[in-house]
């Protein structure tokens, strides 16, 4: 591998989390982006099926993962565990937020039909919507959006990793989207 | 994505649970489900029906979200009720805001088996000293004050079922039937003892009901009290005409 594909090896291996376009290339500020992408695709080629870990490209940006195949041997050792799961109430949520982002707590409730509040901050607090402005209406309401960590969990690279609307089975009018991905 | 939506199977028949749904819509596509009935032409005396009952049966009607949801389907029953005119193009159909959120709702309800998928999906690798979030995130710190104390309280106190208990009533004094009875022994007697007011074998209500009529019939001036000696036999008298004016 050339150097700077080894660099970017030794930084993805360092992170915990996924590093992106932008922070990879601040490593070596003259290679530029395009160097660093092609460096990029170096690094992933070479962890091929030789490896048990491969690079993935989730939440905008790059990381290293175990392979699938090796989840439940891992798990039964108890050197890794799943995150917990997410309760249907706060799944919901979260699709009503990530497709309709940013949106306030009240149209989330009209939504679902109940009372919203509380699985709203519970994912505030584990990081995956925030606060991205301010409504126009009545009391400036406060508007959520996804988090990057919300693609982490989902293993979605971006947003457009979502299905569309149209795919679904149940087919309806087109929400008042304000920031959808198309 | 044409899979169709599936709820967390596994139960057989109509099992209800209060986590199984995550809302007043949840449970109304539950329901629609069951029956298999078409969703933009809702049978809606038949699920309004049903749905009052589910929440009955599982104490949901003390839930607002529920309440309201039963309410609403309860105003459209209604309204479907209403006569129309033949052929009147500015009728709307009373559930059309219902179907409308309840397909709204079955599109989220798809997107969460598919984000459920994919979290799946996702948490089959490990990242770089991932660790995993902490069993019990530590609870925020409790924003609350004596009156959210009490009224939550309150709340837990109101789903509390009335025990069955029985009721001890006291039996009332009968100071009108003691009232007639001295009337009628006026009528007869000028004069007559507190044992004829009484009667035989009083029981203490008697005595008290006794007792009161007089003292009422004393300050009405219809007859008057004397105890001729220290703790002798009372004497209840006729009052006079002129004494009553």
């Amino acid at each position: 591998m050339q150097p700077l594909a080894k660099l970017l090896e030794a930084a993805l291996f360092a992170a915990s989390r996924p590093l992106t376009l932008e922070e990879l290339a601040s490593l070596e500020p003259e290679a530029g982006e395009h160097a660093v992408r092609a460096a990029l695709a170096e690094v992933r080629a070479s962890y091929g099926d030789e490896h048990g870990v491969e690079l993935v490209e989730i939440a905008e940006g790059w990381q290293f993962l175990s392979r699938r195949e090796y989840a439940e041997t891992i798990e039964r050792a108890q050197f890794a565990l799943r995150p917990r799961r997410l309760s249907p109430a706060a799944l919901e949520t979260l699709a009503i937020i990530a497709y309709r982002q940013p949106v306030g707590r009240i149209e989330v409730d009209e939504i679902r039909g109940v009372d919203s509040g509380a699985v709203m901050d519970k994912l505030v607090e584990r990081g995956l919507i925030e606060v991205v402005t301010r409504g126009e209406g009545l009391g400036r309401p406060l508007l959520y959006g996804t988090t990057p960590s919300f693609l982490e969990i989902l293993g979605l690279k971006d947003l457009e990793g979502l299905p569309r609307l149209e795919e679904l089975s149940v087919a309806l009018r087109r929400p008042t989207p304000v920031d959808e991905p198309e | 994505m044409t899979t169709p939506i599936t709820r967390d199977a596994g139960s057989s028949g109509f099992v209800v649970e209060l986590d199984k749904f995550s809302g007043p819509l949840d449970l109304l596509l539950h329901l629609i489900r069951e029956d298999e009935v078409d969703i933009t032409d809702l049978p809606i005396a038949k699920i309004a029906d049903q749905f009052l009952s589910v929440i009955n049966e599982l104490g949901l009607n003390q839930a607002a979200d529920y309440l309201e949801m039963a309410a609403r389907l309860l105003r459209i029953k209604a309204q479907m009720l209403l006569p129309r005119r033949l052929g009147d193009d500015e009728w709307e159909d009373p559930r059309a805001e219902l179907v409308r959120r309840l397909l709204e709702y079955q599109q989220i309800r798809e997107l969460v088996d598919w984000l459920g998928r994919a979290a799946e999906h996702r948490a089959e690798r490990f990242g770089r000293g991932y660790e995993a979030p902490p069993a019990d995130a530590p609870p925020a710190p409790l924003q609350i004050d004596l009156n959210d104390v009490l009224s939550a309280a309150e709340r837990v106190i109101a789903l509390i079922p009335e025990p069955m208990l029985h009721r001890v009533v006291p039996r009332p004094l009968d100071v009108e039937g003691a009232t007639a009875r001295i009337l009628a022994l006026l009528e007869q007697h000028e004069t007559f003892g507190w044992s004829d007011a009484v009667g035989p074998q009083a029981t203490l209500v008697d005595v008290l009901s006794t007792f009161i009529a007089l003292l009422e019939l004393a300050k009405r001036s219809s007859l008057t009290l004397s105890q001729p000696e220290p703790f002798g036999p009372m004497v209840i008298t006729r009052a006079t005409p002129r004494e009553a004016a």
